[in-house]
């Protein structure tokens, strides 16, 4: 296996909190370009997982490089996040007291000094920006609203426009769909089916709906580890993914 | 000099072992007592002193020490010499060789018999000898290590014969110190002299090695060498003692900084709140300690030696309940917001302090310490007051009552619980809000009981608490939340840690550096030194 | 409505500090140029109180910098103020001279009377009023910048950082009351004799440091309310409510609090310097762990994370303080005990906060459908 073309390698990564193995010799790898669907019961790892792409937890052994080279064990979240790797988190995590805009504002891709930020004056650019991302995530209408005031279904999709903002080279999207209409879920397929096109995208999530809409490869993990890989027909007809994860 | 000194030795001796002799002097006595009124300066009163001491009679110790203490006058109308007693503007006079009384006089018609320091001295050194023949053994004691600080060849057939007619093996040891001590500034040969040196090498104390040291720096040749190798020896085991001195020092502030900290650990550790009014809680046990032994020592004054032990669940029971209140009254309706429970805790905190000062008065409360905590004893060269070893013992008592009701009652299981994953908890069905009321009355209570112990070592004032609480947060921070032994290696490391670094900064400076060390300990372990791990610990 | 909401917050502070410049002339005025038996004349004392008040209003919007916009609630803040203070106090004591009680004119009377020979290095420079003005902001500054450095890089947070900046100014307290730091021991700094060859004592130089306590005040809102509204200030509020957010955005959270707790604790050490000469004293007392947790309650009943709110706590919180303690001194710890724990329970965006709902009420009466849209969620500071 070649780390060169690859954006996201995990090579039998572990970490233990207390002696309970969350991650169990993990080895994953991403293509430049690929989303992929993971999916796995409740305690697989799959946030922790994502913790660890992120700098949020050190793993106790094994290998996380992103894009070919960049060994991310060796930095913090605020250095992954400038790299290119967004987040969007299971609950979703945005500015609440904050507009709509202005969750956008400081999400998008620039520099991240204090002096700058203090002397910050908007520009044509970052305002066409924002009004491109407003649109994208249909939240033009209420750009100088609180965050607070969204709907949930609202919050997950302007997360969604703030990694838009980051323009990562690499999205983690953790349940994006939890909590959503049918109709506002395959809104959501359609949308990260688009930044699919220019990005690579890692999607965790339980809606099996969701998954087979996005038809991409799956990942299932259980207890640390991954279980099976594959279309999600293959995957799904996997004896032991029924077994822990499906349900007969 | 030095040869009526032996002299007085001799015979203070002989006189001890027959004491038959002693009071056939007594007009002999009162002729040099009557010397003693007619001095007009000092040396005259010193060579007196070296008199009476001289007739080796029982009765000069208390002429004697009434000099020294300033207690002895004379009579302007008739010269006599008497102990003086002052009684307001009139003494209560009474014979100095019998002590009977002799009725009172003014103060404008006696002169107190003048003494300075240097003259004291003389009293203390001849005293010293006059006292090997004393019937007390704890007199007989002190005269034998006076009379190592200052050995004198002379004294040596004194000290012999004081060690062959000895009994107490104790006061027999320290009498053959003290001769060791007078043997080495003796003319004796080498042989004695390393016998006197391997002695005092045993005994192995400060006044030891001042000896020792003496004669190393006056000696030549292999003597001299024992002498260094004694030197160095004592002075290795001396700092042996000064660093278990230290040790027991620390465990000692260790055990006062558990006591205080401990309640606040189990609430913080459970409920994630600081409570600020902690130590008005240990407060609060040192006040109701002290309002039981007021009502004891009006209505039952045989049992106040029982008074710690009434005043324990008193204590337990009032503080708890004040806590309870805190809880029920304030603290749940902020739950999930630390910061702000804070401020409402310091609020009560400041309205209990203000409340006592009005009950109490702000001035401190006086709490008495029952018989069995006074005084201390010796361990090797350890001096250990008895209250401060019950300090330790109860505190030791209490914490692993403690870590018994946290690993091994349901109560503890659900404490636990809800410390390691509150919503998992809630889930299971505990009932989250009666964990928390109980802990924090639980913490509070505990903090009644650490008052009670405390009151022992400390002023009781409205302003008690304030003096423990930030060494409390320390502990609890150094130590991490979620885990008693934490707490307990934290209050333990913090106590030593202030006592080691004391002899070398000073107490201020030390408490400064011990606060600048767990300052940039926290930066390296933000939650302390056994800290709960997870992603429920982070969320 | 954003706008107008922008506007009327903006309106606010332009009252605000229209209020503070004109008082910064009419209350000189009123106590030089009124004669003492009008009924307009405003005495001395009560100068040199108002002068007071407006420092620890300074004091209580520094604050609010770091825990209303930011959620660090710092228990320490106290010590950057006495660190201002004795900064001023240091250089007033080089003003004494020769006319201490030893009549030294090379050392200060505490040091003729510990038999120093010499004056320390730390204190050379500072009869030089610039360098003293310089310090003023440096000193709280740099120890702000060097313990926040080691406080939020390794992500101490909530009641952690709390208790640890109340270890630090306990720390400080302990120091300053040794004799041989050379601060005066337990007596502090006092006699002062003049600031820049005017008499401290004289009406003329109170109703000047009062002036200046007004405009340094009215800057501070005005330097507060600009970095709030900038970018930074957005990200700061961001910080304060979900701070792993703005890791995971590429922001360092670390340096963002870093430049708040810095900033704020120069804004204090300026307040310190304003206080000092106008009380006239400046003693290891102000270290004391409960005064910084007081100018918590300051700016908890004014309305924290409002620019106005900590300046109105100060005022009214301090003048209950100076009614109690004259009328009825028994019951003033009561009451600050209930202030604190009334604040928390029931007003947790104090009376600013209580004045804006008030308003939104009637505002909801007039136009119900606007009312209701304007309707602001609780702020939810992260712990």
């Amino acid at each position: 296996m070649s780390m060169s073309g690859t954006i996201l390698y995990l090579d039998g990564v572990s970490v233990a909190f207390d002696g309970f193995r969350a991650i169990n010799d993990l080895s994953l790898v991403l293509d430049r370009g690929e989303m992929r669907a993971i999916i796995g019961p409740n305690g697989a790892g799959k946030t922790t997982m994502m913790d660890i792409v992120t700098g949020k937890t050190r793993p106790d052994s094994g290998e996380v490089f992103f894009d070919g080279q960049i060994d991310l064990t060796r930095h913090d979240e605020a250095e992954i996040a400038m790299m290119g790797i967004g987040r969007k988190f299971q609950k979703p995590t945005v500015f609440e007291n904050h507009t709509v805009e202005d969750n956008l504002l400081l999400s998008l891709k620039g520099q991240r000094s204090i002096f700058p930020a203090l002397f910050y004056r908007s520009s044509a650019a970052d305002r066409r920006r924002i009004d491109d991302i407003l649109g994208v995530i249909r939240l033009g209408a209420r750009r100088n609203e609180p965050a607070a005031g969204l709907s949930h279904g609202q919050k997950q999709w302007l997360e969604i426009g703030m990694l838009l903002a980051q323009d990562p080279k690499l999205l983690l999207v953790d349940e994006p769909v939890a909590g959503m209409t049918d109709a506002e879920t395959f809104e959501t397929a359609r949308l990260l089916k688009d930044i699919a096109e220019t990005h690579s995208v890692i999607v965790v999530e339980h809606d099996m709906h969701f998954v087979r809409e996005l038809g991409v490869k799956v990942t299932c993990l259980h207890e640390g580890s991954v279980l099976s890989e594959g279309t999600l027909d293959f995957v799904s007809s996997d004896e032991r993914v029924v077994e822990v994860y499906l349900g007969r | 000099m030095q040869f009526v000194r032996g002299l007085v030795l001799a015979i203070a001796v002989i006189c001890a072992s027959l004491p038959s002799l002693a009071h056939a002097d007594e007009a002999g006595l009162r002729a040099l007592l009557t010397r003693l009124a007619t001095t007009t300066n000092f040396q005259e009163t010193e060579s007196v002193v070296r008199d009476l001491a001289a007739t080796g009679e029982p009765a000069v110790e208390r002429i004697l020490s009434a000099l020294a203490d300033g207690n002895l006058y004379v009579r302007k109308s008739d010269q006599g010499v008497f102990t003086g007693k002052e009684d307001g503007q009139t003494l209560s006079l009474s014979d100095p060789l019998d002590g009977t009384a002799a009725g009172t006089a003014a103060k404008a018609d006696i002169v107190k018999v003048k003494v300075n320091n240097a003259l004291r001295r003389t009293i203390r050194d001849v005293m010293g000898g006059l006292t090997l023949g004393s019937a007390d053994p704890t007199v007989r004691l002190s005269a034998a290590s006076t009379m190592l600080k200052r050995p004198d060849k002379t004294a040596l057939p004194a000290l012999d014969a004081a060690i062959a007619g000895e009994t107490d093996a104790t006061v027999k040891a320290a009498l053959a110190q003290a001769r060791a001590a007078a043997v080495l500034v003796s003319d004796l040969g080498e042989a004695e002299k390393r016998a006197a040196i391997a002695v005092l090498a045993n005994r192995g104390d400060s006044d030891a090695l001042a000896q020792l040291t003496a004669f190393q720096a006056a000696s030549t040749g292999a003597l001299a060498e024992t002498a260094a190798r004694s030197v160095a020896q004592i002075e290795t085991s001396m700092a042996a003692w000064q660093v278990a001195q230290n040790v027991w020092y620390g465990i000692s502030l260790g055990s006062v900084l558990l006591l205080a900290a401990i309640g606040l650990a189990i609430t913080f550790g459970v409920m994630g709140v600081i409570n600020m009014a902690h130590g008005e809680m240990v407060m609060l046990g040192a006040y109701t300690t002290f309002v039981v032994q007021q009502a004891i020592r009006a209505f039952a004054p045989d049992l106040f030696d029982w008074s710690l032990a009434i005043a324990l669940p008193a204590a337990f029971l009032v503080a708890g309940g004040v806590g309870l209140a805190i809880e029920r009254g304030m603290i749940r309706f902020l739950y999930g917001r630390p910061l702000e429970t804070l401020l409402a805790t310091w609020g009560v905190s400041l309205i209990l302090q203000q409340a006592v000062r009005t009950i109490f008065g702000p001035t401190n409360q006086e709490v008495g310490a029952p018989s069995w905590m006074a005084g201390a004893f010796q361990l090797g060269q350890l001096t250990i007051t008895w209250s401060r070893l019950w300090i330790v013992l109860f505190c030791l008592a209490v914490f692993l009552l403690l870590v018994f009701i946290m690993k091994r009652t349901s109560w503890g299981l659900r404490m636990r619980a809800v410390t390691q994953n509150r919503r998992m908890a809630a889930s299971m069905g505990i009932r989250t809000p009666w964990v928390d009321a109980f802990t924090f009355a639980l913490g509070s209570g505990i903090a009644g009981i650490a008052g009670v112990a405390l009151s022992q070592i400390d002023n009781v004032s409205p302003n008690f608490g304030q003096g423990y609480i930030i060494d409390s947060f320390m502990v609890v921070v150094f130590g991490g939340v979620g885990n008693l032994w934490g707490t307990f290696i934290g209050a333990m490391t913090l106590g030593v840690l202030n006592k080691f670094l004391e002899p070398y900064a000073g107490a201020v400076l030390g408490k400064i550096l011990v606060l600048v060390l767990i300052i940039l300990f926290i930066q390296k372990r933000p939650r302390g030194l056994f800290a709960l791990k997870g992603r429920a610990v982070e969320a | 409505m954003i706008a107008r909401r922008l506007f009327s917050s903006d309106r606010r502070i332009a009252v605000t500090i229209a209020t503070l410049l004109a008082a910064a002339v009419i209350v000189p005025v009123l106590n030089l140029a009124v004669p003492a038996e009008s009924a307009f004349h405003v005495p001395s004392y009560v100068v040199a109180l108002a002068g007071k008040y407006l420092c620890y209003a300074l004091l209580a919007l520094a604050l609010d910098l770091v825990w209303g916009y930011c959620g660090i609630l710092s228990l320490g803040h106290g010590a950057f103020f006495a660190l201002g203070g004795y900064a001023m106090g240091m250089y007033l004591m080089r003003q004494i001279g020769a006319r201490g009680v030893y009549g030294n004119p090379d050392l200060p009377d505490f040091m003729v009377f510990l038999n120093w020979k010499e004056l320390p290095w730390y204190w050379l420079g500072f009869d030089h009023f610039w360098f003293a003005a310089l310090m003023v902001m440096a000193v709280p500054g740099l120890l702000a910048f060097v313990f926040g450095w080691f406080a939020f890089r390794s992500r101490v947070t909530g009641v952690y950082l709390s208790i640890i900046t109340q270890a630090m100014t306990y720390a400080l307290l302990l120091a300053f009351f040794r004799n041989d730091m050379g601060f005066g021991g337990n007596n502090g700094l006092t006699d002062f004799k003049d600031i820049l060859g005017f008499s401290v004592q004289a009406s003329e130089t109170r109703s000047a440091l009062f002036a200046a306590s007004a405009v340094a005040l009215a800057l501070g809102v005005l330097v507060t309310w600009l970095v709030v509204g900038s970018k930074y200030g957005k990200l700061l509020m961001a910080v304060r409510d979900a701070e792993s957010r703005t890791r995971f955005l590429g922001w360092r959270a670390e340096n963002v609090k870093l430049f708040a707790f810095t900033l704020s604790a120069m804004m204090a050490g300026i307040a310190g310097a304003f206080y000092v000469p106008q009380v006239g004293i400046i003693n290891p007392g102000e270290f004391d762990p409960a005064n910084s947790i007081e100018v918590v309650i300051w700016t908890a009943v004014g309305g924290r994370g409002t620019i106005v709110g900590p300046i109105v706590g100060a005022i009214a919180v301090n003048a209950a303080k100076s009614w109690f303690t004259g009328a009825l001194p028994e019951l003033w710890l009561f009451a600050l005990g209930g202030l604190f724990i009334a604040s928390t329970l029931f007003l947790p965006r104090g009376i600013v906060g209580l004045w804006d709902r008030w308003q939104q009420m009637r505002a909801t009466r007039a136009v119900p459908a606007e009312g209701k849209a304007a309707a602001r969620t609780e702020p939810q500071p992260a712990e």
